[in-house]
Parts: structure tokens; C-alpha cells; sequence
């Protein structure tokens, strides 16, 4: 059914009018053309479509537009502050945390939940929080040593 | 470099090379010089191309040094990963003498790149890095001809540091590459190789650089296929029948009208909906109804192995030496044993995607792909184009492992932007990906081996199915050799598998080097041995007896007959060229069943390393991959249906598997470099499979290497 939704997008505010059942993935891909969030499985398994609603890391391929009404969503293309990368995109630049950078955007929201609740994790903390997201290119030693890096640039600015 | 350092290639040949018409390119590209690259040396023909292809009849552009002074490198090949976007500027900053930052690439576009075979075989290093190279050394001997006349000196007067062309005695006499370029027009032709720097020369190469798509990669800037967005783009999803092999007989697509906007394309086979949403088309095409006859096949997952030893039909001798019986004489032990590994899938998190558009009649596909080239010969062939008309643009490609060098997804765009005359985009659901993966062939390798009281190989008789014979030959020291391929390659031939199979990251090695490796360790144990000291008695190799030794000293191992209960293993194995040795230390839960893999050490010889930061992250990326083709990777099917459809039941690696990697990167640079992406993932199985053996005393013979198998082997041993 049709419904005029309205959210926060990247610190903007949105209203769109849309069935309320779409999925916010493709609502940000096509309706909207923010391209940087990836559709990886369609399941939610393995996190490539992963933004930020109210701060929290969500599956953006399985949550429901209508979930987002009145909320504040964040994609990789708002997490840059004034052209200010935020520190987990500078980390995973400084490591190479990356190969292909088709699960990248994803990992980096999902970190980003974590660094949120704990700024200081341990490598164990790191491996359970970031567990459902999924790397082919294998370079998950790497992020594992951006987040810390990240964690610590993060508090340090406190 | 000599020809003999190369291992033989056995690529897919892609026979029709173009490349635009020289006039057209240089005025697209208005004023600067241009270094052209004419196809010469038999020596660069062999890696690029593949047996029977034709070669590319006007020019190969590799370089142009702009009137604004930036270094534009034009290249075949494509970045998924692997790191080229780096590794490939590193090179041709370093031989003209500019910063990294003043180079940028052009990669994958069929209008403007040189014709390339494809981005596959770890071989962009390898094989077109030297007549790179030796371009921008072209480049660099016209701007000092340049550079002398402006500065009125002669040319051994001269120096370049970072684009500046200076007096020696004077520095302050000096030209920029930009001055120098403008204005001009100038073209040249390398006919001999001009002489590149050498070692001691080396500004950028063999220093570690950070990856220079990062950037865009962690801000959502970074274009994928599937991130191409053209006015009126709808999103087609296509019909796919429930098993390969099954044949439509009946279509309704009436109920696809209850969908607003939906659009129904029906071309013979291809019945697809499209959509200006691509969620909505996923709903449209769930309305269609349609019927199959599909065909009663009874082979699954478990009795492939004998249907693939009873379908091998040919066969051929990759090596052999001495005489087979003699060394069974000269055995004192004998050893005859099976391995076998299932289909896995390349399963890379980007599905097969295209955008494709029609122009004027002119076609344009941006695509997921590992061949551009092949791509738009595919396309101009299927669609009954002229290839002139067809141009593949190849944005960032995520993840290919060998999988992107099959094209359906952009050939089906093509067909749908042609029929509709709109701009389609095809983006595969993750069940299409793994319906329509080529995924690595199920494979059988029989041995028979034998040793001598003292430890000495005297037998080798290996017999390898259908897995195709990269790294099937061993590199040991025995005197009576034998090394069969049975069966078809991993492009598989008819009758053998239900489904698509092609080349998987080091294609047929992962399967030979885990049989070969396991073997060793078979016979060092009944040997009393030490696997290494075993290994090291059996080798004169000193490449890999070098890896072998780095790797021992890096992971500090300590000789033990195996099993020693301490879950140590190892394995040894050559691919592209390079050489690679991997140690392991692995925990298995004897109830679960479960392995926990807890560090593993890699010395590679991979020659001169280009970017060593670069190659140590593929080296992780090897072994991290590695890991679920050894322990879980399995694709489950019965006859064309197959089962894993998604990440849920096919459990590729995550972050809790991760071990400690310590990589240790040989220093060869007097060795011309090899490959660098594959080679480290070959030795995962054998590895594994020892290092369980050394903690339980359980072997394993068939990969992936699951809780059940392992438990399984540990009731039997």
C-alpha cells in the first residue's frame, strides 16, 4: 500500500511516497540513487546492504521502509563529516582492509555500531559483533586491526 | 627472462581481438605523447594469448603522458581486488619518474584499452607488466630527446625526479614532463625494448603502497556494475528454470499485469519482467507461471566421484621419468591412495551484474567481468552485432576468483536493452549466482607411491580427474614418475558434470596440491619421519626448499613424527610461477568435530615483489579463503538441481575463523616477478588435512573437511 514516509537521510530529511512493504535497500539504491550500500544475498546473511537507523547497524536488504519512518538512517555517504573521514574510513584506508570493497561500506556500519557501545573492544568482542558479515576477499585480519584502530582514535577525540 | 620460467598456460582462448581504429583514439585524447605498443615479442605473446587466438592487427596503446603533465595507463585488464590499481601505477610511476599520484589508469574499456585475454592466471604481473614497463620506458627516453632540446644539453646531462627533467650540474636548468608535453603530438612505437631500471633504481617498486581504490571503496563513491544509473533504466529479472537442464514448455505471464508498470519481454527462451524498481520486478516474476520438463538424473553429491571416474574418457601425460615398475621394485613400502573434493562455488559477494545500453545502435555494457573483451565478442556474436559495435566498460568488480570470466549476466542485459531499446540493468539474486556459478569441478586423484627404508621416494604414480592438471606435476626428487590427467579440465567436457563448472582461484592445484601434500605426509609418517626433514630428504627444488625452511624458521617448528598430537601441519606447492609454503598449528574438538584453525605461517617466493604490502594482503586473502574450501565449501545438488542457494547452508569463511597470519615474503629481486593472487590458497587443503592428521591420528581424504567427515575419520583411524 502507498504511503508518504518520512525519515532523516544522511542528516537530510526525506519524504517519499512508496509502498510502505519495499525493502530500505532498494529504496536507497533506485528511488533515492545512494549506491554506496550493496545488495549482497537478499537474506540479510551477509551484510553488505548493513546502514545505520537510530545509530544501529541494520539489514538494510530484509528492513521495511515503513520501519524507517521518523528515523534517522545513515549510509556510507553520510558518515563523513564536512569531508571529514570518520575514523573507521581512515583506518580501513591505513590497514587495507580491503580488497574488492564490495562488502566495505557494510563492515565499516556495522563497526560502527559496535564502536559506538564499545570504543575499546577486544579482538574476541571485534570477532562476535562483526561474525555476520561476510568478506570473500578474506581480509578480515585487517579489519579486525582497523576497528581497534578506529576504537582508539574514537575515544581518544572524546 | 627466459621463456622456460613460466609454467605452461591453459586459459580459455577468446579469439577475436579489436582494438579501435588508432586514428579515432588519438583524437579523443587530443595533444600529449602517446607510447604505442605494437605486439613484437614472442615472449609477452605467450602469456596474453591464448594457443590459436588471433593477434591484434593495428596497436596496443599502453600510455600517454598528458599536456598537463599527468600519466594515463591503459590497460585490458580489470581490478576485482587483487590490487593491479596499485601494483600496475607503482610500475609506471617508478620507470618514468613522476609521483604515484600523477598516474592514473584506464581499465577494462574494450574502446579504449589495448585488447586483453582476461584478468585471470595471476598473470597481470607476470605478463604485462614488462611491456608496460617498457613503454613507460619508451616514454621516458622521448621526454629526455625533449627535454634536451629545450634545455640545450645533451642528454647524459640529464636527470628526471617526479615529472622534472633537470640539469645535473644546474638543477635549477630544468623542465616539467608537462611542458614538454604540451603542445605536442607525438607518437611512438616500441619496436626493441628500450632497457627499464634495475633494482637498485626502484623509487616506488618493491616499496609496500597502500591501495589506491581505498578511498572510494570506504566513502560509497566506488562504481560497481550495478551502481550505473541511466535515465529510464528499468531492471529486468529473468526466468530461471528449477534444474539445469530443464526445457520450458509452458509460460504464463498473464498474472504479471496485476503489477503496476511491470513489463513483460518475451525472446524464445528468455521470458523476463521489468521494472523501474528491481524489488518490485522480484515480485513480478514470482507471477509468472511457468512449467518444465525437466530430466531424470540421479547422480548427487555422493556418487559424483564414481560417475567421474567411469566418464573419464581421455587422457594425457603431464611428466614422467624413469620406470614405473623399477620403482616399485625399489620400494620398500607401498602406498595407494584416493582423494576426492566437491564442487565449490565462487560465491563472491557482487553477483554477476550489467547495465547495458542502446545507442544509435550501438551497444554499451557496463559489467562484472574478468574479460571485457570476451564479453563484447560474446555479445556482438550472440545479438548478431558487428564487434566494432559493442563496448564494454568494466567499472570496479567485486570479487571474481575466476567466476567473472563466465558472462551470461551482460550478454542477457545486452539482449534486453536491444529488445527494449530502454537501459537495463541485470543484477543476479544470490540464488541465480549460485545456480549459474561455474564452480570448481568435482575431482578425484588417485596415487600410488612407494619409499625406501631410508626415507627416499622411489614411486610416484599420480593420476588426476577432471580437476585439469595445474600443479598436478610434482617437484620432488624421484627417480620412477608418473603424472596422468584423466578426463577433461576444469571447463569440464560432456557427460561429466550436470552443471557449469570453469576455472576457481588456481584452478586444479587446490586439488593436486592437497592430494600431493597429503600423500607426503602419508608416507613421512609411516616413515618415522618428520614431515619436513621428509619433504627436505625428498627435494632438491631450492626455491622451494627455500619457502619451506622460511616457513619453519618464521613458525618456529620443531621435528616430530606426526601425529605428535600438537595439531601441527604443513604443505608445499608452485602456482604462476611462485612458490609457496605454508605451517599451521589447528585445534580439533574430537566430539564436534570441529576445527578451530589457529595460526598459520606463508613464505612465498613470488620473485621481484612489486607492492609488498599488496602481496601480503593477498596472501591473507588466500589462506582466509582457503579455509572454506578445506573445511566447509561444498555445493549439494542432485542431478541439475542444486541446493545452496545462499550463505545460510553454504558457510564460506567469517571473522571467527580467522587465524594468526604471519606471511613471509622471499627477497628474490633478482627473479622477475610471478604471480601473486592465486598461489597462496593452494596449499589449504593439504594443510589442514595434516595438521588434523598431526593432532588426532585421523587422515583425511575428502574436501571440504566437515564435522561429519572428521568424525568420521577419527571412528575409523
Amino acid at each position: 500500500m502507498e504511503q508518504t514516509i518520512r525519515f532523516t537521510l544522511n542528516n537530510k530529511s526525506r519524504e517519499l511516497k512508496l509502498d510502505h512493504e519495499r525493502r530500505l535497500l532498494w529504496v536507497l539504491r533506485t528511488d533515492i540513487g545512494l549506491t554506496g550500500t550493496k545488495f549482497g544475498c537478499g537474506r540479510g546473511l551477509c551484510g553488505a546492504c548493513t546502514v545505520l537507523v537510530d545509530e544501529q547497524p541494520v539489514r538494510s536488504c530484509v528492513y521495511p521502509i515503513s520501519r524507517a519512518r521518523d528515523k534517522k538512517v545513515v549510509t556510507i555517504e553520510g558518515l563523513a563529516n564536512n569531508g571529514q573521514l570518520h575514523p573507521l574510513q581512515k583506518a580501513f584506508i591505513e590497514h587495507d582492509a580491503l580488497q574488492c570493497g564490495f562488502c566495505t561500506p557494510g563492515m565499516i556500519l556495522n563497526a560502527y555500531g559496535l564502536l559506538r557501545k564499545n570504543s575499546q573492544p577486544t579482538r574476541q568482542e571485534i570477532v562476535q559483533s562483526m561474525d555476520r558479515n561476510l568478506c570473500r576477499c578474506g581480509s578480515y585480519a585487517r579489519i579486525i586491526k582497523a576497528v581497534q584502530t578506529a576504537g582508539r582514535e574514537m575515544k581518544g577525540a572524546k | 627472462m627466459l621463456e622456460d620460467e613460466y609454467p605452461d598456460l591453459d586459459f580459455i582462448d577468446i579469439p577475436t581481438p579489436s582494438a579501435m581504429d588508432r586514428g579515432e583514439f588519438l583524437k579523443l585524447f587530443g595533444g600529449g605523447i602517446f607510447v604505442l605498443f605494437t605486439i613484437g615479442s614472442p615472449f609477452t605473446l605467450k602469456g596474453q594469448i591464448g594457443g590459436g587466438s588471433r593477434l591484434p592487427t593495428d596497436f596496443n596503446a599502453f600510455l600517454r603522458i598528458g599536456e598537463d603533465g599527468k600519466v594515463t595507463g591503459f590497460t585490458g585488464k580489470i581490478e576485482m581486488g587483487q590490487g593491479v590499481v596499485t601494483s600496475l601505477a607503482q610500475m609506471l610511476a617508478d620507470e618514468l619518474d613522476v609521483p604515484l599520484e600523477s598516474v592514473e589508469l584506464i581499465m577494462g574499456d574494450t574502446d579504449l584499452c589495448p585488447w586483453d585475454m582476461g584478468t585471470w592466471g595471476s598473470m597481470t604481473t607476470r605478463f604485462f607488466g614488462p611491456p608496460f614497463r617498457n613503454a613507460a620506458a619508451e616514454a621516458k627516453a622521448v621526454l629526455l630527446e625533449l627535454a634536451a632540446e629545450d634545455l640545450k644539453l645533451p642528454i647524459s646531462r640529464l636527470n628526471v625526479d617526479a615529472g622534472v627533467v633537470f640539469d645535473k650540474r644546474n638543477r635549477k636548468k630544468q623542465v616539467t614532463y608537462a611542458q614538454l608535453a604540451k603542445g605536442k603530438k607525438i607518437e611512438k612505437h616500441i619496436e626493441q625494448q628500450p632497457p627499464v631500471k634495475n633494482f637498485s633504481e626502484f623509487k616506488l617498486v618493491n616499496k609496500p603502497v597502500l591501495r589506491r581504490d581505498a578511498p572510494e571503496k570506504v566513502t560509497g563513491r566506488a562504481k560497481f556494475a550495478g551502481d550505473i544509473r541511466l535515465p529510464g533504466m528499468l531492471y529486468a529479472r529473468i526466468l530461471r528454470p528449477p534444474a539445469h537442464g530443464a526445457k520450458l514448455t509452458s509460460v504464463d505471464t498473464s498474472a504479471v499485469k496485476d503489477i503496476k508498470e511491470a513489463q513483460v519481454v518475451r525472446d524464445g527462451d528468455l521470458v523476463a519482467v521489468l521494472h523501474k524498481y528491481p524489488d518490485v520486478a522480484d515480485k513480478a516474476i514470482a507471477k509468472v507461471k511457468a512449467k518444465y520438463d525437466t530430466p531424470a538424473m540421479d547422480v548427487d553429491d555422493k556418487t559424483i566421484f564414481k560417475h567421474l571416474l567411469s566418464a573419464a574418457k581421455e587422457e594425457e601425460i603431464v611428466a614422467s621419468g624413469g620406470n614405473l615398475s623399477e620403482g616399485r621394485k625399489a620400494s620398500d613400502s607401498v602406498f595407494e591412495e584416493e582423494y576426492l573434493n566437491s564442487y565449490v562455488a565462487h560465491a563472491t559477494i557482487e553477483t554477476h551484474t550489467a547495465t547495458a545500453q542502446i545507442e544509435e545502435g550501438r551497444i554499451t555494457v557496463w559489467a562484472s567481468t574478468q574479460s571485457p573483451f570476451g564479453l563484447k565478442d560474446e555479445i556482438a556474436e550472440e545479438l548478431g552485432m558487428p564487434s566494432k559495435d559493442v563496448r564494454v566498460i568494466t567499472p570496479y568488480v567485486g570479487g571474481g576468483f575466476g567466476g567473472k570470466a563466465r558472462n551470461q549476466q551482460g550478454v542477457e542485459a545486452a539482449r534486453l536493452t536491444k529488445l527494449t531499446g530502454k537501459p537495463v540493468q541485470v543484477a543476479w539474486t544470490r540464488a541465480e549466482e549460485f545456480f549459474y556459478d561455474s564452480f570448481r569441478p568435482a575431482a578425484v586423484v588417485k596415487i600410488t607411491s612407494g619409499i625406501t627404508k631410508s626415507g627416499k621416494i622411489a614411486l610416484w604414480d599420480y593420476g588426476v580427474y577432471f580437476a585439469g592438471d595445474r600443479g598436478s606435476e610434482h617437484f620432488y626428487d624421484i627417480p620412477h614418475h608418473r603424472t596422468m590427467a584423466h578426463g577433461s579440465g576444469w571447463q569440464g567436457g560432456s557427460g561429466a558434470h550436470p552443471f557449469g563448472t570453469g576455472p576457481w582461484r588456481a584452478p586444479a592445484n587446490n586439488t593436486n596440491t592437497f592430494a600431493r601434500e597429503s600423500q607426503m605426509d602419508i608416507m613421512a609418517s609411516e616413515a618415522g619421519m618428520d614431515p619436513l626433514e621428509f619433504r627436505l630428504k625428498n627435494l632438491k627444488n631450492k626455491k622451494m626448499r627455500g619457502v619451506l625452511e622460511a616457513a619453519a624458521k618464521k613458525f618456529n617448528w620443531t621435528p616430530s613424527k606426526a601425529p605428535s598430537g600438537r595439531g601441527y601441519g604443513l604443505a608445499c606447492g608452485t602456482d604462476s610461477g611462485t612458490y609457496v609454503a605454508h605451517m599451521a598449528e589447528v585445534k580439533v574438538d574430537k566430539k564436534s568435530g570441529k576445527v578451530l584453525v589457529k595460526r598459520v605461517v606463508c613464505a612465498q617466493d613470488m620473485g621481484l615483489v612489486i607492492n609488498p604490502e599488496g602481496a601480503k594482503l593477498q596472501v591473507e586473502g588466500c589462506i582466509t579463503m582457503g579455509l572454506g574450501y578445506a573445511l566447509t565449501e561444498e555445493v549439494h545438488f542432485k542431478g541439475g538441481e542444486i541446493y545452496d542457494r545462499n550463505f545460510d547452508t553454504y558457510e564460506i569463511p567469517r571473522f571467527s575463523w580467522t587465524p594468526e597470519i604471519e606471511t613471509v615474503l622471499i627477497e628474490a629481486e633478482d627473479s622477475p616477478p610471478q604471480g601473486g593472487g592465486e598461489p597462496a590458497i593452494v596449499c589449504m587443503g593439504g594443510l589442514i588435512a595434516n595438521a588434523i592428521f598431526d593432532a588426532t591420528g585421523a587422515r583425511l581424504y575428502q574436501l571440504p573437511m566437515t564435522p561429519e567427515r572428521i568424525k568420521d575419520a577419527l571412528q575409523r583411524d
